[in-house]
């Protein structure tokens, strides 16, 4: 317990003034210490490249990793409520190659998308309702949820799918360019996936009901939030998410391919805690994923500049994912001891 | 503390003060086949605060879901302002206007302070939340009850104490008719108690009615101006508390005369003259204890007293070997010990009792037998195996020496009472022989006639030769099972006095004492 | 005893009944033949092919009890592959027993090692077993890619190929293997105090430090023991298919663990664990792999069956199923249970 003062001292203005800014935007620091380190990787990885921040290397950056940040808004959403959802990458596989197939027997690219986004909502959904009415483990439920998608997508087909249909191809071939600057139509998907995610989060009462999941679920309850439709409705909003990145990932290889995905799913927690949200829930920005994601991804492009294997991608993410978790525990520990 | 104030009916002549806002008639509830309830009447009145009093067991909590609409009754009929009302969740309650501040804040650590006050009805606009209107909105409810709180900032920076008046403040922000107050004080510094008091009264003045659930008998005689009292789920009697003396209100909780305490045979130890047995100088721990002495003979039982805060539980932690020690040294027998964590201090005969003995005491879903056995089992090690047998009869043996209630070797630790619970600890440390025994608000929470029968225990403990440190809030106690007390603030033993040189009052003018820039050490 | 009935009844029954259907539909099933001093069949095959998911489950049986879990036991699997096979593929003359022995001794020192990074993670630094183990899950995989340098090293060994087709006395060297890795951690745990400690650990980690339980140590050596079985269970794989295969070793076992776990009746909460129930669960998902191959289902899509199995187990124990099966509790006036409530293994 705090030891608190006996009188009304007033404290000197400055001092003050940087408390006050703290205790408002206590949450936030995380966020800015992944804006540095992504700073900081892409000065470090200009030095050493010479070139590596150029306009075709940017955009590249958002291109290649556009599935990953669509996947990364899902999962924050879920974290946020201090679950976890451990099918995403299972679900985006599915979604592409049932996308695939349902082209390749011809129908149209307007009716196929929806019912694969309607797919991963679905399976989304069902996590939901485990990790909601039936007091299971998000972790487990979700679990469920990647051997299901994972066995349903090879039960689409064993081997990889080439789509032609044109609309689907168009998401990745064309590119808005201004400049040297380019974006694809997956890309804009992906900002405007961060854009919404950002704004839902923090303007409507779901969102705000989401932190409150994860400040202290009981509390919210109480307070007359509506917990339990919020709880299933983020596990839908992470499968339909996933399901987008299916669209993504299979306009962007131009095939489906029932072994996508695996590992996805980790790249994306990873993502997330470098960027800033706690596993322990309620605290966290969409934007802060988004810094992840293209940590990670510069990551992987100075990998393969360096042509160095792709081993040691798994590596060093997963050795950054320690070091996150190691600061955010001394964090959480400081705190608790100034209690 | 202050001698018994009674709220005068003038203090709320805007509101008919006759007429009840809330009323129970005939509550009653039934848990399979046990009765919580039986038929009990209660009543609130505007501008009122009143106490609900009662052992554990005795209903009190149940009657407060009841109000709140955290559950439903069998039976009885609630009337808010004449009229009749079901609840069917708290939410219902708090729509209606009664709300609740619970022990452990039910609110929301990651956020701000507005959003706490407003979430659940936030202003919004075209459907999206309206920040600067609920700043706005949270900044008036706050500046109602004279709270110099920054509406933006996160909940979680601020202390127990401020998150509480938070939470008042968010009941506030609706039409709050009655307000509930659960075990409010538990955690708060007499300053933090003061300002809570200050709050309430300003509540009085707007006639709400405010439910006062708190088993601290001053406060309750401070601040309330009738109380409750309920035993075994039945009603006792509702009676102002300016017509009630202390003892009859415990009298009426218990049922019958709380039988005198007995000091020991043996009267613990000779004025300061024994053998040292225990000694620790320049004791120093993160977090909250600094530069403290202390020394200990055999067989005598030395209280430790002071505000929250004032270091207690740490210096108890760190005598102990729980808490890491930053300096200082301990001996033991004229022999400097390392106390590195609580299984090497226990080897030497050091051991101690949790402060919170449900979440750090308790094993809940491991049996009586095994919780008994489980120091014992460490300290043999992990290959020698207490025999099944073995077990059974030396757990058998300490319920019966300690009269530990239900005597169901089986039966999950969890599921006893408080006060059992807390001789179930005492049996898993007794069984290890210890010579130094250190004991954290053994009989916080805990019914009346149990807190007796474990401060008899101690004193019996004493009486062999067990040496004993006894924390406790509560100073009637300390000065009662303590030959010595020694008194903390801020972190530091400020003196230490003889039980027997100095009286309530004057040990509660210690602990009150306003701090000094150089506190001196004494020792008694 | 009566107690022992109540909770494997079920887990057991599950397993009968598994193992009658199949006998139903093709008699030869429980058909054991022998053949030059070793038995053949599809049970023996059952518990040949059971060893590495049984080592695997035994470890993640009391990380599970210590309220931890342990998520990089594929990607050890896939390390301590790599390891030995590397050792033999360079060491010019894989026949050599010595050179198999000294590789398989170096994967499972390596295995050991890699455990107790994540002993040391979880019991001294604290951090949370998902977080932690989910580290080595990810950078695992890499390393054992690294070690294979991206092929998938293949060799022609006869001691080490014994391993996995083997046969001493009249059973697969495999499965004797498991047994008695059963059999030790069943005995260390029930004669010895450390099981009831583990138990311990699991349900309240704080009060069994303060009441003298070797806490840290306990919480520090189930991981070690769990890596150790996963080296075990990787060396099993990787001589089952001659090769070291760093993407495919262990993939997704873990979680097959923990299913094996749950079936046999262990809570993921922590606290009281059944070697016997882990067993048993083991057997039901052999089984069933073998049933849903039998029916000619490819084995990319059995993951199917096992997200419904999954499901199944989850919703019959979960709380609002259980409280079907019985009268309302009364809340009686004294505390309820008193640990901390126990959060979700995810960052809670």
């Amino acid at each position: 317990m705090t030891t608190t003062e006996t009188t009304e001292t007033t404290r000197s203005s400055p001092k003050q003034a940087d408390d006050r800014f703290i205790n408002r935007h206590a949450s936030l620091m995380p966020t800015f210490a992944a804006l540095g380190v992504l700073v900081v990787l892409l000065v470090a990885a200009q030095l050493y490249f010479g070139d590596f921040v150029s306009p075709g290397n940017m955009s590249a950056l958002l291109l290649d990793n556009a599935y990953l940040m669509v996947i990364a808004v899902g999962m924050t959403f879920v974290i946020l409520t201090a679950g976890i959802d451990l099918s995403v990458g299972s679900v985006m596989a599915f979604t592409g190659i049932l996308l695939a197939s349902l082209l390749g027997r011809g129908m149209p690219a307007a009716v196929a998308v929806p019912v694969i986004l309607l797919a991963g909502a679905v399976i989304g959904l069902l996590i939901g309702i485990l990790v909601q009415y039936f007091d299971v483990q998000p972790f487990i439920a979700s679990l469920a949820g990647l051997f299901l998608a994972r066995g349903l997508a090879f039960v689409v087909s064993l081997k990889s799918i080439r789509v032609d249909d044109p609309s689907v191809l168009w998401l990745q071939s064309t590119r808005f360019q201004v400049g040297d600057w380019y974006i694809t139509p997956t890309g804009i998907i992906a900002l405007l996936a961060v854009g919404i995610g950002a704004f839902v989060l923090q303007y409507t009462r779901f969102g705000r009901t989401v932190y409150a999941i994860g400040g202290n679920e009981q509390s919210a309850r109480l307070m007359g939030l509506k917990v339990a439709r919020t709880k299933v409705f983020v596990y839908l909003v992470s499968g339909s998410l996933a399901g987008l990145a299916g669209l993504i990932l299979t306009a962007y290889s131009g095939a489906g391919y029932p072994r996508n995905g695996i590992g996805t799913e980790l790249d994306a927690i990873a993502a997330v805690v470098i960027g800033g949200t706690l596993l322990s829930g309620g605290r966290g920005y969409v934007l802060g994923s988004m810094i992840g994601v293209l940590v990670y991804g510069t990551i992987k492009t100075v990998i393969s500049f360096l042509g160095a294997e792709q081993a040691w991608m798994q590596i060093i993410v997963g050795g950054l994912l320690l070091l996150f978790i190691l600061i955010q525990r001394f964090i959480v520990s400081r705190s608790e001891r100034r209690e | 503390m202050s001698q018994v104030r009674a709220a005068t009916d003038d203090d709320n002549d805007r509101v008919d003060p006759a007429r009840p806002l809330l009323e129970l008639t005939g509550a009653t509830v039934r848990f399979g086949e046990e009765t919580a309830l039986d038929a009990v009447d209660f009543r609130m009145f505007p501008g009122e605060v009143h106490s609900l009093m009662g052992e554990n067991g005795a209903g009190k909590s149940t009657l407060v879901k009841a109000i709140t609409g955290a559950l439903t009754m069998e039976a009885g009929i609630l009337r808010l302002e004449g009229q009749q009302v079901t609840f069917a969740t708290p939410h219902d309650a708090q729509v209606a206007g009664i709300s609740t501040v619970y022990q452990e804040i039910e609110l929301l650590p990651n956020v701000s302070v507005a959003e706490n006050i407003a979430l659940g009805r936030e202003s919004r606009r075209f459907g999206l939340i309206d920040w600067r209107g609920m700043r706005r909105n949270a900044a008036a409810a706050l500046h109602e009850l004279g709270l110099d709180i920054d509406p933006a900032s996160i909940l979680g920076t601020h202390p127990v104490a401020v998150q509480q008046l938070v939470a008042i403040a968010r009941a506030i922000s609706t039409d709050l008719k009655v307000l509930v107050l659960d075990e409010p004080t538990s955690s708060l510094d007499l300053n933090e108690v003061a300002e809570l008091f200050r709050v309430i009264r300003e509540l009085k003045t707007r006639g709400v009615a405010i439910l006062f659930v708190s088993h601290f008998l001053d406060q309750v005689y401070e601040i309330c101006d009738r109380v409750t009292v309920l035993r075994d789920g039945r009603l006792v009697g509702e009676y102002k508390t300016s017509d009630l003396l202390r003892m009859d209100l415990v009298q009426k909780m218990l049922g019958h005369n709380v039988s005198a305490y007995r000091a020991s045979p043996g009267g613990g130890a000779p004025e300061g003259d024994g053998p040292v047995f225990f000694s620790a100088r320049g004791i120093t721990a993160a977090p909250g204890i600094a530069d403290a002495d202390l020394d200990l003979a055999e067989g005598e039982v030395l209280g430790l007293a002071g505000l929250l805060g004032s270091g207690r539980t740490p210096l108890a932690r760190a005598l102990t070997g729980v808490d890491r020690l930053q300096s200082g040294t301990i001996r033991l027998e004229q022999r400097d010990e390392n106390l590195a964590n609580p299984r090497r201090a226990m080897t030497l005969g050091v051991v101690y009792s949790p402060e919170d003995r449900r979440a750090d005491g308790i094993v809940g879903h491991l049996s009586v037998q095994e919780n008994i056995t489980l120091s014992v089992q460490s300290q043999r090690g992990v290959m020698r195996r207490i025999s099944t047998a073995r077990q059974r009869e030396l757990a058998a043996s300490w319920v019966e020496a300690l009269d530990i209630r239900p005597p169901d070797l089986d039966k999950p630790a969890g599921q006893l009472s408080g006060g059992n619970q807390q001789k179930l600890l005492l049996a898993r440390l007794l069984a290890v022989s210890p010579r130094v025994l250190v004991l954290d608000e053994p009989t916080r929470g805990i019914d009346v006639g149990a807190k007796v029968e474990i401060q008899n225990l101690v004193s019996e403990l004493a009486g062999n030769g067990l040496s004993v440190v006894f924390v406790s809030a509560e100073l009637e106690e300390v000065l009662r099972v303590g030959d010595r007390v020694a008194v903390l603030k801020d972190g530091r033993i400020i003196e230490t006095v003889r039980s027997a040189d100095v009286s309530v009052d004057q040990l509660l003018a210690l602990v009150a004492r306003p701090s000094v820039p150089e506190p001196e050490d004494e020792r008694g | 005893m009566g107690v022992v009935k109540h909770r494997l009844f079920w887990p057991i029954a599950a397993l009968l009944t598994l193992v009658v259907v199949n006998t139903l539909s093709r008699p030869q099933f429980i058909k054991v033949t022998v053949r030059d001093g070793q038995l053949y069949g599809a049970l023996i095959d059952i518990l040949r092919n059971s060893a590495p998911l049984m080592l695997v489950a035994l470890g993640m049986t009391i990380v599970i009890a210590t309220r931890g879990i342990d998520l990089s036991v594929g990607a050890v699997m896939a390390v301590s592959g790599a390891v030995a096979l590397t050792i033999i593929h360079d060491s010019g003359n894989p026949d050599n027993l010595g050179t198999v022995v000294s590789a398989v001794v170096v994967a499972l020192l390596v295995a050991l090692v890699l455990g107790s990074w994540n002993g040391m993670l979880i019991a001294v630094l604290g951090i949370q077993p998902i977080i932690a183990t989910l580290v080595l899950m990810l950078a695992g995989r890499g390393v054992a890619l690294l070690i294979t340098e991206g092929f998938i090293t293949t060799v022609n060994s006869g001691p080490f190929e014994y391993i996995a087709t083997g046969y001493l006395l009249i059973l697969p060297f495999a499965f004797l293997i498991s047994l008695t890795a059963i059999l030790l951690i069943g005995a260390f745990e029930r004669r010895t105090a450390l099981g009831m400690l583990t138990e311990a650990v699991g349900i309240n980690p704080e009060a069994s430090r303060l009441a003298g339980v070797r806490s840290r140590g306990i919480i520090f050596s189930v991981y070690v023991v769990s890596g150790l079985m996963a080296g075990i269970a990787g060396i099993i794989y990787s001589s089952n298919i001659r090769a070291a295969d760093a993407n495919a070793a262990g993939l997704f076992i873990e979680l097959y663990a923990i299913l094996a776990v749950v079936l046999g009746g262990t809570s993921l909460q922590g606290g009281k664990f059944s070697i016997a129930g882990t067993v048993i669960g083991v057997l039901i998902i052999q089984t069933l792999n073998s049933t849903i191959l039998f029916l000619g289902v490819p084995s990319a899509q059995s993951p199917v069956f096992f997200a419904l199995v999954v499901v199944l187990v989850v919703i019959v124990q979960s709380p609002r199923v259980r409280q079907l099966g019985r009268r309302p509790r009364g809340a009686t006036g004294s505390d309820g249970t008193a640990d901390k409530p126990a959060k979700a293994e995810v960052g809670a």
